[in-house]
């Protein structure tokens, strides 16, 4: 059985993409490093596991990038995407530094591949890892453990002894005893509170127990509830979080990226009265996605259903259960328990308020409703080729915003103001110093990897001074 | 409906699979899979002999056991393509053969090396498996060898055509025209290579999540092995027949030219991938594969190791019974060619063809007795 040792150049909290570049990053400055992992060793890596991609600034195409990728082209995007909630030093800051990150990430041992048919869209801006976010992680771990990184796992952080601005020790629960941990720097990157129902009801009320985790169970934001318990400033919006419509039959955590459902468009969304909430043609569907997990919170017992005809069946990709499929509307009633009489009628009302036009999904097309509220913009057809399908859709948790303050060198800002001595964070701990609100591809792991590096490069350089 | 658990467990994971898609650049099966929205029996043979089981998707896969989706691509296509071996061989009377596999072969072997020297001995004096005369044919003439191995070579070569015509057929391979010249190249040089067990670049994986796996070297040696070894063998037929030069022949003549790396490549390479396999991640293996493996590899192991050793004994006393385990050996390999897991070298091979012919049509092919 593996005992963890008294003291440590650099302690690294967490286990996932910028735990691990940090950790790899202090190693190769010399410091002594250990990892302390609070899930068994096949969750090691928090959402990591479930990521594929990352958003790196680049100047020309490369073998798996298909054009140039500007820091100016990045910052709009991120600008855009967060509605200027963001801090713009910092931003910028980052997506400098990303520029180096795909080079350095590849040095580290993670492979990429170029985008395939599902994601063209994101060919130029976006990097792939070749076999996903697991394969990057297992790059990561190889790496450490070559370099001489420590490693634990089922190791969770239970306290932090923290005085002033200054991290002296971490308690670790290790086979039921606990340990003390001295470390000269310690790197915060152990996630978000996503997975804490209990903390997201405090933003969300009782509505969150029907909320559908879509990452790791082991994200429940114990290290950052004691960082901020200890002096550490906070930042983002404490009652938000990262929330799309999936499947309502997909697991209670970690149900991962087979459950998301690519249809809205394609059909109507009802409630469980079996009426319409929202207008699902508003805009295309890679930039709505995100708001519909809101949507669906708002709704009575957080559910949906997206109904569509067998028209529409093979236009979107695939997901992992199959859709509830009846050969008439009152049959598709029953099956989904919603009143068979409502259904009908919005679903005749809608198809009343068709206006005819030219279907083309790939484009804003003139096919809407008409006199109907709320209206359908775009890609609206009459739902009337049996069979009919739906799916069951709930709330799905991504990601939190809220985290710890950080400057440029990743180094936590405390609540008097001042630096932390040796405290640093990186990841989705403090994802929101740059990301305070919406979700571009690929961003979480940019800040993962690009503040580890930094974090763990300033915590070696601390510890050995 | 599938056939089998194997398959409708391969059918709910390839539904997994399609609606994730991470792993499409490691290797054929994903780009192959993600040209379909169902499964046929058909196609999950197909993508089953496709799959090269280099372990890539398993341990990079974030549903893979112990996650409850329970994603276990490798063993699960190893279910279904041993299924497949059997279920395409030919003639069907045979089928059974596969059910235990290691035994049928072992008792097969053992058999034909035991005919062997009972029929040295009823033949001549019991005594002529003891000599040192370093004549093989005197042991059995060469008219006689030469025609009991071109006939069960034969039979071996017209068995798995028959199983290999049912897969080709099956599995689609006219409608994308499988057949044609440059995917048959395209296949061969995927084939010859191993392309596709390099676990997508970095070498493939057996004990656990680092790719340290050798597998595709000694899948090599043993492979080229093999054929260096049957070129040994062609050219000696060729040199008694054609050219009136009958063995033995000296170390620069081809037949020792190739026959020598040949059988040192079928004892290392063999070995490695015995080694292999005795290591290899439980979870990621089909427990019911194991007694085929392990037969074909040790047959040949021996086929290699008994070559060896009549070259070294064959001045020897020893030299009567070696030749007649070294020709029981290479008797009951060839018998059973079509009834053990010889036949994945065809069935890949056909795979890989058809691979070519879709990514080249970009679509799927159309299975028979399928809906197209």
């Amino acid at each position: 059985m593996q005992v963890p040792p008294e003291s440590v150049d650099v302690l690294v909290i967490g286990g996932g993409n910028a735990a691990l570049c940090a950790a790899i990053a202090a190693r190769r400055r010399g410091a002594s490093v250990l990892v302390v992992e609070g899930a068994p060793k096949f969750y090691r890596g928090g959402n990591t596991r479930h990521t594929r991609n990352m958003r790196c600034a680049h100047d020309t195409a490369n073998d798996h990038l298909t054009g140039p990728y500007t820091e100016d082209e990045f910052w709009d995007d991120l600008y855009r995407v967060t509605e200027g909630n963001t801090d713009e030093g910092l931003a910028r800051y980052m997506i400098s530094c990303s520029k180096e990150m795909l080079s350095w990430i590849t040095q580290q041992g993670v492979r990429f591949q170029p985008s395939f048919g599902g994601t063209l869209s994101l060919g130029r801006t976006n990097s792939f890892f070749l076999g996903g976010g697991r394969a990057m992680l297992n790059a990561l771990y190889r790496t450490a453990e070559k370099l001489g990184v420590d490693i634990l796992y089922d190791a969770p952080v239970v306290d932090l002894e923290i005085g002033g601005g200054t991290f002296r020790a971490a308690t670790v629960r290790m086979n039921g005893a606990s340990h003390a941990i001295k470390a000269q720097a310690v790197v915060a990157a152990a996630g978000g509170f996503e997975a804490n129902i209990e903390w997201l009801k405090e933003g969300w009320g009782e509505a969150a127990d029907n909320f559908l985790i879509r990452g790791s169970p082991y994200n429940r934001g114990d290290v950052l509830k004691m960082l901020l318990e200890k002096g550490v400033e906070a930042i983002g919006d404490p009652t938000q979080c990262h929330a799309v419509a999936i499947d309502a039959r997909a697991p209670k955590f970690d149900g991962g990226i087979i459950t998301r459902l690519d249809c809205v468009v394609f059909g109507i969304v009802v409630n469980k009265s079996a009426e319409r909430f929202y207008d699902e043609g508003e805009d295309f569907w890679p930039k709505r996605y995100a708001i519909w997990g809101r949507l669906v919170a708002a709704q009575p017992d957080q559910i949906a259903h997206i109904i569509f005809d067998a028209k529409s069946l093979e236009m979107f990709m695939p997901s992992l259960f199959p859709p509830i499929r009846a050969d008439s509307i009152a049959e598709l009633a029953q099956k989904l328990e919603i009143p068979v009489e409502a259904l009908g009628k919005t679903i005749s009302e809608f198809n009343a308020a068709v206006r005819p036009g030219t279907f083309n999904h790939l484009e804003l097309d003139d096919c809407r409703t008409e006199g109907l509220a709320p209206k359908k913009s775009h890609w609206a057809r009459r739902i009337d080729e049996a069979p009919f399908y739906a799916y069951p859709v709930r709330p799905g948790i991504t990601f939190t915003y809220l985290g710890t303050r950080v400057d440029r060198d990743a180094r936590i800002q405390m609540k008097s103001g001042a630096g932390a001595e040796n405290m640093f964070a990186a990841g989705e701990i403090m994802a929101g110093n740059v990301l305070g609100k919406g979700y571009a591809a690929g961003i979480g792991m940019t800040i993962g990897s690009v503040f580890g590096r930094i974090a763990g490069e300033r915590a070696a350089s601390h510890a050995r001074d | 409906m599938h056939g089998t658990d194997h398959l409708k467990e391969a059918e709910r994971l390839m539904t997994v699979c399609n609606s994730c898609r991470y792993c499409e650049g490691l290797c054929a099966v994903f780009p192959a899979m993600e040209l379909r929205r169902n499964f046929s029996d058909a196609d999950l043979n197909y993508l089953s002999n496709l799959c090269h089981s280099c372990g890539a998707c398993y341990v990079d896969c974030q549903f893979s056991p112990p996650h409850e989706y329970n994603v276990n691509v490798p063993k699960t296509l190893a279910q279904v393509r041993t299924d497949s071996y059997r279920a395409y061989a030919w003639p069907k009377m045979f089928q059974p053969l596969f059910d235990r596999n290691g035994l049928a072969i072992t008792i097969i072997t053992a058999l034909s090396v035991a005919s062997f020297i009972l029929g040295f001995a009823l033949w001549h004096d019991p005594a002529v498996l003891t000599t040192d005369s370093g004549q093989f044919y005197r042991l059995m003439p060469h008219n006689i060898m030469a025609a009991l191995f071109g006939a069960v070579a034969l039979y071996a070569i017209l068995a798995l055509v028959m199983g290999f015509r049912i897969f080709w057929k099956e599995i689609g391979a006219g409608s994308v025209s499988a057949g044609s010249g440059t995917t048959l190249w395209q296949a061969g040089k995927d084939a010859a290579g191993l392309r596709y067990l390099d676990g997508g670049g970095v070498g493939c994986y057996n004990e656990d999540e680092k790719p340290t796996d050798r597998r595709r070297l000694y899948h090599h040696m043993t492979f080229y092995g093999f054929i260096l070894c049957f070129a040994a063998t062609t050219t000696g037929t060729f040199l008694h027949y054609f050219l009136d030069w009958p063995a033995p022949y000296g170390w620069t003549e081809l037949p020792k030219l190739f026959g020598i790396p040949g059988g040192i490549g079928l004892v290392i390479g063999p070995l490695g991938l015995l080694r292999a396999k005795f290591t290899r991640e439980r979870d990621m293996t089909d427990p019911a594969k194991f007694g085929m493996d392990t037969a074909f590899l040790a047959m040949m192991l021996l086929t290699g190791l008994t070559g060896l050793l009549l070259m070294v004994l064959r001045d020897t006393p020893a030299m009567g019974v070696t030749l007649a385990i070294h020709l029981g050996v290479v008797f009951a390999l060839f018998l059973t060619m079509p009834y053990g897991k010889f036949v994945h070298g065809l069935y890949r091979f056909g795979a890989l063809a058809l691979y070519a012919a879709e990514q080249k049509a970009d679509r799927a092919a159309a299975p028979s007795g399928s809906p197209s």
